[in-house]
């Protein structure tokens, strides 16, 4: 090692970390370089599966000197798996001794409290209530989409955003196409007016389906009979009060789209949606389809269509229509006078290069307002949907946004009531359209 | 380079300066570096691999030693001016990082850097004479597993596998335990590690470990891994690999019952459905033979990797007369798909031992990527995706499924022919046989559409590109001298894979008979979770395969070895 050329300064965290994160990144793998400043980030995850376990990577690859120090779940074998994971994939980077594994219902607040930055991906229906604790603490926050299930949450989540950009936190919200250059790209280009007004948008998730847990495997795991708040949570996919049913968990991506290049949110919603043939003991009380018509303030109308159901047509994309051309969003290719299709290095994996650009702007502090800027209104605009499609009417945004039905348990304890709970036969109540009561 | 190298030398003039990071005790290349090389380096840096890898080598001291252009890969006593040393510490986001975090390697550790570091300031001493071997990633499941249901004493190479293991992580699937080993605890004196008291509870726990563990393995092994002789734990309980092997041994049987044909007279060629569902597949017979596998120097466009030509004896099968569509491949995915429809209670349905069978993960995205799927072919599964598929049509059918061999691939495709093409030479009528990037519309099309080749397969080149069993190694011909009888490179290592064919994506060189593309951990980059699918490759939309049923049935274990040719996680 060469011999330094002049006395170190004294560097003050923030001097060090408007530094560029090619020079902390350099400098981060040098022992003993932080005695005096430690300017390592300390990251906590908040919920364990594969999707926080790939957060929770894609952070721990990012520039500059950090570390995972503390993790929380309800469920003890999905902590290990994921800590396991990490460790393997990140070794000097995973730091967690094993009082800092946190399990239960309050596992989020220890581990918040360690870190300088969380990353929150427990099923949605957590959310509000552990961004409440990220930013009463003071924390840099990522985290997944939705960011809420239902008005309530919606609305406590908007309050905290406000708070956090008071409070100078920044804030990521897992919806990546925001940092996927081919879709930032186009989009541009539809700002810039490529095809003209913007007159009709189409947007679909239309897939076979996604993972089942069966009460059968958790009982066999515990070795006893779980009680239904442990079976919700194990299967929390299936579940309103957890997960928001599917249009809010998937479809969210292409309704956040469509937002985005509409640069607002719709105002009026008819939808229609059922379940036909996803109808199993172990598929709780979510749809199966749902279509929507939203309105957006212009009078231009979004048709959405989301599906899980395998052997149809499926489609995953957004596709706009404007008085000058049209527009495949997500295939980067645009019609008219202005034709165009993206070409060339699409760019980093945008699960990454979210990361990264959180990560860069917390070391160099710039403003993160992704919940506020775009992130609460697309969860939003997708609880809309569901609201649309569960009563069957004709329904507006201010009325859905100020919903006071409230889908979160009063308490939360292994024991304690569900929300919904199932028949003698292990159903649950399904909303029937026309007669459910939706917001 | 240069700039870059200026960067990290910026950072020191910055006044960032090592407090008392060096280590009290020099650094011996045997014991500290060779292993950290070894694992971490010579994979990619070989005389092999060289090539498209910076053409260096860093398996011996005269390659590593060499400098490039105006650089010092390694200068003595001065890391910073040594590539070998800086580039370990540049940023990930550096195109230049190594091990390159593009492929997603994974960065040396703090540790490890330090002793690179260490080991170039003091003189960089490297034994003469001493060459440097590729370590494999230790896989629990291929590699540990094995070791511990054998039992003691252990052999060297056993001890070694489960030191790298260690430093390596020691990762240990939840599921798998060794209830038996509980039997071999007993009392033992305080003191050193005993394999009784300390070390048997932990196999008797499984998976996955806790630091606790890990430590007391990692002190075991050093102290020598003694493990007294007779103890052994027997089959793990829940063991991946066991329940694998039973399966195999059940179906074994099933399909020695079910196989008519013992000659190939008696092959001909056969549709049909896939028992419980109304999906049919279609089988075509390729007889036995001799061909010369690879393309001469003198072929257009032709890539080094496919040579030299080499002759290959191959025994006969059956290869499916398309690629595997989704409406096929579905069924496997979707287990409710399959009951759909009522069962045929006239055809041999095996419904509980391919219940058995392992199904994939339900992806969270959309497959197809909204190319279709009806009639269309299935796309991003991975090779061990494709792989238990046939274990499962095996056991739907009681026929033995497996996707071909490189060379038996390569065979089927030629039918004869020597030429770049099974058509010709001209790539001009490339259109009337295949879909490629002049005439696919930049998607997959049906299966089927297009002109077959002389032995009946169609899209056997363009459409998707085909996984086949073996591990892609451009040097792999090089060692065929004479004729060789169904030639298979073994996976020992989860990429590269061999595909064959080309697809809509390629240009016309890329579906000639002869044309090899190997696999890479960038096919599912994109995957947001970890542990990345072992199912499904986010961003490979042009992989798919067609299966083959060779007319031999091969013992039960060389189908679990067939069915598990590849090494599923990264």
């Amino acid at each position: 090692m060469k011999t330094q050329k002049s006395a170190a300064p004294e560097l003050t965290r923030r001097s060090f970390l408007k530094t560029t994160s090619t020079l902390a990144a350099a400098a981060s793998f040098s022992p003993g370089v932080f005695a005096a400043h430690d300017d390592t980030l300390k990251v906590a995850l908040i919920g364990c599966g594969g999707r926080g376990t790939g957060a929770c990577s894609q952070a721990l690859s990012t520039a500059g000197p950090l570390k995972l120090v503390a993790m929380g779940d309800v469920f003890k074998d999905r902590l290990d798996n994921s800590y396991n994971e990490l460790k393997t994939n990140h070794a000097d980077r995973v730091d967690v001794a094993e009082e800092n594994k946190f399990i239960g219902f309050d596992a989020y607040q220890h581990a918040i409290a360690m870190a300088d930055v969380v990353i929150l991906t427990t099923p949605p229906g957590f959310r509000p209530s552990h961004f409440e604790e990220a930013v009463r603490q003071g924390k840099n926050i990522f985290m997944e989409k939705p960011v809420a299930v239902d008005g309530p949450g919606i609305r406590k989540v908007l309050a905290l955003a406000e708070e956090a950009k008071k409070k100078n936190l920044k804030v990521a919200v897992g919806l990546q196409r925001h940092h996927q250059k081919p879709y930032i790209e186009t989009i541009q280009r539809l700002h810039d007016g490529a095809i003209g007004d913007i007159v009709a948008m189409r947007a679909y998730w239309n897939n076979p389906g996604v993972w089942v847990h069966p009460r059968k495997d958790l009982e066999e795991k515990l070795g006893r009979a779980p009680t239904e708040m442990e079976y919700q949570i194990y299967n929390w996919y299936y579940f309103v009060w957890l997960c928001g049913d599917h249009i809010v968990e998937q479809h969210i991506h292409n309704l956040d789209v469509i937002n985005w290049v509409k640069k607002g949110h719709p105002i009026k919603a008819w939808g229609m949606g059922g379940r036909q043939v996803r109808r199993g003991i172990d598929n709780g009380e979510i749809f199966d389809h749902h279509c929507v018509e939203f309105e957006y303030p212009d009078g231009s109308r979004l048709s959405s269509q989301c599906r899980h159901q395998p052997g149809c047509w499926d489609s995953v994309s957004e596709h706009v229509q404007g008085t000058k051309g049209l527009c495949d969003v997500s295939g980067y290719k645009i019609k008219g006078e202005n034709a165009w299709s993206f070409s060339g290095d699409e760019g980093k994996d945008p699960y990454q290069q979210e990361h990264d650009d959180l990560f860069a702007a917390i070391r160099n502090d710039t403003p993160y307002f992704e919940t506020l800027e775009y992130g609460a209104y697309s969860t939003m605009t997708a609880i809309f949907g569901r609201m649309a499609t569960y009563c069957g009417k004709e329904i507006n945004w201010d009325e859905c946004f100020n919903s006071e039905m409230d889908t979160f348990p009063k308490v939360l304890a292994w024991d304690a009531d569900t929300p919904t709970k199932p028949n003698a036969e292990g159903r649950y109540p399904i909303p029937i359209p026309g007669k459910t009561k939706s917001f | 380079m240069r700039s870059l190298k200026c960067c990290s030398l910026g950072a020191l003039a910055s006044g960032f300066v090592f407090v008392g990071a060096v280590a009290a005790k020099s650094v011996d290349f045997v014991k500290d570096v060779e292993p950290i090389f070894e694992l971490n380096c010579v994979s990619c840096h070989n005389p092999e691999h060289a090539e498209e890898n910076g053409k260096y080598r860093i398996d011996t001291k005269e390659e590593a030693f060499k400098p490039h252009k105006k650089d010092q890969r390694i200068l003595p006593g001065h890391p910073d001016d040594s590539e070998v040393y800086y580039q370990l510490v540049l940023p990930l986001s550096d195109e230049s990082h190594m091990p390159p975090s593009k492929l997603n390697k994974t960065p040396l550790t703090k540790e490890q850097c330090e002793v690179i570091r260490q080991w170039i300031a003091e003189g960089a001493q490297w034994p003469e004479g001493l060459t440097l071997k590729t370590i494999m990633k230790v896989e629990f499941v291929r590699d540990v597993e094995p070791i511990l249901e054998h039992g003691g004493p252990l052999k060297d190479e056993a001890k070694a596998t489960l030191r790298l293991w260690l430093s390596q992580g020691a990762s240990w699937p939840a599921e798998v335990s060794f209830p038996s080993a509980k039997a071999a605890a007993g009392a033992a004196a305080a003191g050193p590690i005993d394999f009784a008291r300390d070390v048997a509870p932990i196999f008797a726990h499984g998976g996955p470990l806790t630091d606790t563990a890990r430590s007391t393995l990692s002190k075991w092994v050093e102290e020598g891994a003694v493990w007294p002789a007779g103890v052994k734990l027997g089959p793990a309980k829940g063991g991946a690999q066991a329940k694998q092997k039973d399966l195999a041994e059940q179906l074994h049987r099933i399909i020695v019952g079910t196989c008519k044909e013992q000659t190939e007279a008696d092959m001909k060629a056969y549709t049909n459905t896939i028992p419980g569902t109304s999906v049919n597949y279609a089988m075509v017979p390729i007889p036995p033979g001799e061909f010369v596998m690879g393309s001469p120097d003198t072929e257009p466009k032709r890539n080094a990797d496919e040579g030299p030509q080499h002759r290959v004896k191959i025994e006969p099968f059956w290869m499916e007369q398309c690629e595997v569509t989704w409406d096929e491949y579905e069924l496997f995915m979707y287990k409710e798909d399959e009951t759909a429809t009522p069962a045929d209670a006239t055809s041999n349905y095996t419904s509980a031992v391919a219940d058995a069978v392992t199904r994939p993960t339900k992806p969270y995205v959309e497959m197809s990527f909204g190319m279709g799927k009806d009639g269309y072919p299935a796309i991003s599964m991975t090779q061990h995706g494709a792989n238990i598929y046939c274990q499962w049509l095996s056991a739907k059918t009681g026929h033995f499924y497996r996707l071909p061999t490189e060379a038996e691939w390569e065979y089927a495709c030629r039918a004869g022919t020597t030429t770049a093409y099974f058509f010709g030479d001209d790539p001009a009528q490339l259109g009337q046989y295949a879909w490629f990037a002049d005439n696919s519309d930049f998607k997959y099309q049906k299966v089927g559409k297009k002109k077959p080749n002389p032995w009946g397969l169609y899209d056997i080149i363009g459409n998707v590109d085909q996984w086949t069993l073996d591990q892609y190694d451009p040097n792999y011909y090089k060692q065929f001298t004479e004729t060789v009888t169904e030639p298979w490179n073994k996976a020992v290592k989860p990429y590269p894979h061999v595909v064959r064919g080309g697809s809509w994506q390629d240009d016309a060189d890329k579906l000639r008979s002869a044309c090899r593309r190997g696999s890479g951990p960038a096919w599912k980059k994109q995957d947001p979770q970890l542990p990345k699918s072992i199912w499904f490759l986010t961003d490979a939309q042009f992989v798919g395969f067609r299966i083959i049923r060779p007319l031999k049935i091969p013992s039960a274990e060389e189908m679990y070895n067939y069915w598990h040719s590849g090494v599923e996680k990264d």
